[in-house]
């Protein structure tokens, strides 16, 4: 291996990251801050920086009897916080569970084309949602959409046929899962294309749902969604030692203590938790989970113990970022946030494939 | 979880492998039968036979990676009554191709070796660190620790596999075809290494090899496999003869003897 640019690299072929994983963690941190910082203040209405951070600052505070003057007031701090704040926080919440999802989903069947839509969870959401929006007599449960519910529970249950057929055809390997995902998936979407060619009236609603919003974004969104997002995301990150181990196969896996089989169907299942949260409150966002943890892989290397924490960091303000574009390209008009995150998405990531091609 | 479970053998030097009429295959078809083998303490024992006839099943059998009937015992000790855990503390493998990892370092790599020994959700404790740059040194992987495993090249990659597997501290190494990908000297300073580590930590060792030469020349006995049975166990010189070469491989060769064990001279 020889090295081009000067000074690029210490040791031929040495990671260049590896020293300095507190920096990289730091500047993830700070890229997350930033972004959600832009997602308050960039708008229809934009909002004052300064009183937007005091305003913020002020409401963090308030629980320590501590007040900050100077803040918004009227119609500004109404944006704020029932607008903005929601909505940036939801778009953080979703990618981070897509990202963290997608990287665990990577790890566990040693497959970097796999994301958390793999094993039905996407085409279960989507059949869920497509059947509420069609035929649901009620809007709501309690504070709770009908659509949200339908959503989750369809990709679990997506999930969960997928982990049924693939044990019943063979056990826990990879391909045998894979395969039985890709069937389930194409089943459920026959299915939905099938509930929603009959219900053509429906039809603008459910293609917005299938592509992904965060417009509709409200505090009960966040509540709905943390407390799966927090046990999953608990879960795997606690699992990044073990998917480590899981990375030089099944064999040598169990040769080191592991049981593949065990580990693979808790990382699948909390994956598909934190996949059904973030699709029941945003709807099918593609790429985020395939595309953030190689973004983060570059960055860091493939020790799963450090790509599944950065990938919430990095997925958190990589969904922000794509939600303030769908908001302000097209103002007053939205576009869908699926469509962001592929069309920014993609030239990036073939961009950053291309400058690791050429400084290898 | 542990309580039932009987102790495992102390950890010092190569413990004894017994098995005891191991029947194993696949879906209906039988590939091993009623196999019974004995490894001594520190000793290294071959498995040869044709392609097909059952090595890599028999030695992943006796992991406990594959299903089977029969007793493995660790000096004397079942493994099938062992947690997982323990297991690895005393078996380690290095399988004929190995997953190697993208982006990850060889020193990294090599850690993974310390698993067992620390709960799954631990770092690496100084003891690790300790025992994993002790045994990259030993195989001259010191200067490779940093640098990513898919940068290195086939016999280094051999290498950092085996340094994993060493890792572990284990009293049976399981070695499946150590030598497949490697040229002669590449294949001969694989197997010298391994033969010094053996001698140096009264290791027990259990290979399948496909070279007989290399088989008669480094292991001290042999377990010649064919259609799924022990055919031939005992002295390198006792089971590779020119009869057992022409009844079970179908081979025409002779067997010439050199310095250090049989060498097998194929010829038209």
């Amino acid at each position: 291996m020889t090295t081009t640019a000067p000074g690029a690299r210490t040791a031929a072929g040495a990671l260049p990251t590896r020293r300095r994983p507190g920096l990289v963690f730091a500047g993830a941190g700070l890229a997350l801050v930033l972004a959600m910082l832009a997602g308050v203040w960039v708008g229809a209405l934009p909002l004052p920086p300064g009183a937007v951070v005091v305003t913020l600052l002020d409401r963090l505070l308030a629980p320590l009897g501590i007040s900050v003057p100077g803040g918004l007031e009227g119609t500004h701090e109404a944006v704020l916080m029932e607008l903005r704040l929601p909505r940036v926080l939801v778009a953080v919440l979703v990618g981070a569970g897509l990202a963290i999802s997608g990287a665990a989903y990577q790890g566990v069947f040693r497959n970097p084309l796999a994301d958390p839509y793999l094993l039905g969870a996407a085409s279960g959401a989507g059949l869920g949602a497509t059947l509420v929006i069609a035929y649901s007599p009620v809007q709501a449960v309690g504070p709770i959409g009908v659509v949200p519910l339908a959503a989750f529970a369809g990709a679990l249950l997506g999930v969960g046929a997928a982990l049924l057929l693939g044990t019943a055809a063979g056990g826990w390997h990879s391909a045998t899962l894979l395969l039985a995902g890709i069937a389930v998936a194409a089943f459920l979407s026959a299915a939905q294309t099938l509930v929603q060619q009959q219900n053509t009236d429906e039809l603008r609603q459910i293609y917005g749902w299938l592509l992904g919003q965060l417009g509709s974004s409200q505090w009960s969104d966040i509540v709905l969604v943390l407390p799966y997002l927090g046990v999953a995301c608990v879960v795997l990150l606690a699992s990044g030692r073990a998917l480590d181990v899981l990375a030089v196969g099944d064999d040598e896996a169990s040769s080191l203590g592991v049981h593949p089989g065990r580990l693979r169907l808790v990382v699948i299942l909390a994956a598909s938790l934190a996949t059904a949260a973030a699709v029941a409150v945003s709807g099918l966002i593609g790429f985020v989970g395939l595309v953030v943890p190689h973004i983060v892989r570059k960055l860091t290397g493939g020790a799963n113990t450090r790509v599944l924490p950065l990938s919430l960091l990095v997925g958190g303000a990589f969904l922000v970022l794509a939600d303030l574009v769908a908001r302000v390209v097209l103002a007053p008009a939205e576009l869908p946030i699926g469509v962001v995150t592929a069309f920014v998405g993609a030239p990036f990531f073939a961009g950053l494939l291309w400058i690791g091609a050429r400084s290898r | 979880m542990r309580g039932r479970q009987p102790a495992p053998p102390p950890a010092v030097g190569g413990a004894r492998v017994e098995v005891v009429g191991l029947t194993a295959g696949y879906g209906r078809t039988t590939v091993l039968e009623s196999v019974r083998l004995t490894v001594e303490p520190g000793g290294w024992l071959a498995v040869i036979g044709p392609n097909g006839s059952g090595k890599s099943t028999l030695l992943r059998s006796m992991l406990g990676f594959h299903p089977h009937e029969g007793l493995v015992r660790v000096d004397g000790v079942p493994t099938t009554g062992m947690a997982r855990k323990d297991r690895a503390r005393c078996l380690a493998y290095a399988p004929q191709t190995p997953v190697l990892p993208e982006g990850v370092t060889t020193g990294d790599y090599v850690t993974l070796g310390r698993t067992p020994h620390r709960p799954l959700l631990a770092a690496p404790r100084a003891v690790d660190r300790q025992i994993v740059a002790d045994v990259m040194d030993r195989l001259g992987l010191g200067p490779m620790a940093e640098r990513p495993l898919t940068t290195l090249s086939g016999g280094e990659q051999q290498r950092a596999v085996l340094a994993r597997a060493l890792a572990q501290q284990p009293r049976v190494l399981f070695l499946d075809e150590p030598t497949a990908a490697l040229d002669l000297g590449h294949a001969q300073q694989v197997l010298d290494l391994v033969d010094r580590l053996r001698r140096q930590d009264d290791l027990t060792v259990v290979s399948t090899l496909h070279d007989l030469t290399l088989a008669g020349q480094y292991a001290d006995r042999l377990a010649l496999l064919s259609g799924g049975r022990v055919v031939a166990e005992g002295a390198p010189d006792e089971v590779l003869t020119a009869a057992a070469l022409s009844t079970h491989y179908g081979a025409r060769a002779q067997v010439v003897q050199g310095p250090s064990g049989p060498a097998v001279l194929p010829v038209r």
